[in-house]
């Protein structure tokens, strides 16, 4: 039982940190600032998510596991919220600068998860 | 049991290696926003070096007040100061003096680090014979509230001369107003949505970390500084209005701690010998009332530095810079 916990511990952080590592190659390779924040909340959601997923198995029931299930919460909800403020900031940036829109409708409904 | 030992050190290094690299570029970036949201990161990874050293007290301290209230208020700082002149060219004799007078200082420490005899000089067996005496489990609170509570006592002082300090900055045509850096123009829905969630959670993670604080990490300063980036987040979203600098309850909150602290410090002459004594048998309840009345006049104070100053404050500031040409930047206000 032990040992299946702890193989489940094993694939699911190592899942969630080959989803940071996308994330950070997104944030440094995409072209532009929309697609680099797209790139980056899906790792925060969905790898810290797979991270959590897999301590969930090590710690104590009830409270330990409670614990870190509101730290993925609260890191879902700032990050969504960072993520919104930071792409209507650009939205706001590409307004005033006509000459350089891009496909902005695009990137923006894919940055909005 | 190797493996671990090897993992430790190779998380060490890569802590070590990331705080000198980071200082390092801290210091020669050119560009101001760059520097300071660098400093924040720098933060973060020096609380890492301090869980690496088993000081989880002063690495959630680094934390919320090195990393974030610091990074937050040199962030407005850094959007408020006029525009640095153009590089002059006589800057690099000032430049490598202060390079040099650094690495001095660091080889100094270093030095004294390298020549402390082996065991170091502590005081922690001192303090673990004499814990149970203050009833307190933390060890880290017992020096901090009993042992070296002269301290505490006059670093909480020092907080309510920094809020004075910084009021001294308004001038007084704007002294009733209320102070304009904080709040956004046309707060974002998201924003404001988040700084209706967080307040209730971070209010009870807040009063949690106040109350573990006689038992494990934890306590007044980390819990008032995370009330201070509630306050500030609500006041950003405009769902708070930041008080005047004229206004009592403010004013009453920011130096209630330190003079509940003083005053039973005082009380201490008679009831227990000496000034900053406990009585015998109240240890523990009077730790926690100085505590909480601490930890609500460091969120006071701290939260009314970050709201910043009055909008015309910030207006005349900018025109004293600039010789009074120009129009004044308002980025916010």
């Amino acid at each position: 039982m032990i040992m299946v916990l702890d193989l489940f511990t094993i694939v699911a952080v190592s899942l969630g940190l080959v989803l940071f590592l996308a994330g950070v190659v997104g944030l440094l390779r995409l072209p532009d600032p929309l697609s680099r924040l797209h790139a980056l909340t899906k790792a925060d959601n969905l790898g810290l998510g797979l991270v959590i997923l897999g301590l969930l198995a090590q710690v104590d029931w009830p409270f330990g596991a409670l614990k870190l299930i509101a730290l993925w919460v609260l890191v879902v909800v700032s990050g969504s919220v960072a993520g919104q403020l930071l792409a209507s900031t650009q939205h706001d940036l590409l307004d005033t600068a006509p000459a350089r829109v891009p496909d902005q409708s695009a990137d923006r409904s894919q940055s909005q998860r | 049991m190797n493996a671990a030992i090897d993992l430790g050190l190779f998380a060490d290094l890569v802590i070590a290696v990331s705080v000198a690299g980071l200082a390092l570029w801290l210091v020669l970036t050119r560009e101001r926003f760059r520097a300071v949201v660098g400093f924040m990161v720098y933060g973060l990874f020096v609380a890492l070096a301090w869980m690496r050293l088993g000081a989880p007290d002063v690495a959630l301290t680094e934390a919320a007040i090195g990393g974030g209230l610091v990074g937050l208020l040199l962030l407005g700082a850094s959007a408020r100061v006029p525009p640095e002149p153009a590089a002059t060219t006589r800057r690099w004799p000032l430049h490598l003096t202060a390079a040099l007078l650094s690495a001095v200082v660091a080889a100094g420490l270093a030095a004294a680090v390298l020549a402390l005899p082996e065991p170091a000089p502590s005081l922690a067996g001192t303090v673990a014979d004499a814990l149970p005496a203050t009833k307190v489990d933390n060890p880290v609170t017992a020096v901090l509230m009993a042992f070296r509570a002269v301290d505490t006592l006059f670093e909480t002082v020092v907080l309510v001369l920094a809020l004075i300090a910084f009021w001294s900055l308004v001038p007084d045509r704007a002294w009733r107003e209320r102070p304009a850096w904080l709040p956004s123009p046309r707060p974002a829905p998201a924003l404001v949505l988040l700084a209706r969630l967080l307040p209730p959670l971070g209010v009870l993670v807040a009063v949690h970390l106040f109350w573990i604080g006689t038992s494990q990490p934890g306590g007044k300063f980390q819990a008032g500084a995370l009330l201070a980036a509630l306050w500030a987040l609500t006041m950003i979203a405009g769902l708070t209005r930041p008080p005047a600098a004229d206004r009592r309850l403010p004013r009453l909150l920011a130096v209630i701690g330190p003079a509940v602290f003083f005053a039973i410090g005082l009380a201490g002459i008679w009831l227990a010998g000496d000034f900053l004594a406990y009585p015998t048998g109240l240890e523990k309840p009077l730790i926690l009332v100085i505590e909480a009345v601490l930890m609500i006049s460091v969120a006071v104070a701290l939260g009314l530095i970050l709201a910043g100053l009055p909008p015309a404050a910030a207006a005349l500031s900018t025109q004293d810079h600039q010789g009074g040409a120009g129009a004044p930047r308002e980025p916010r206000s």
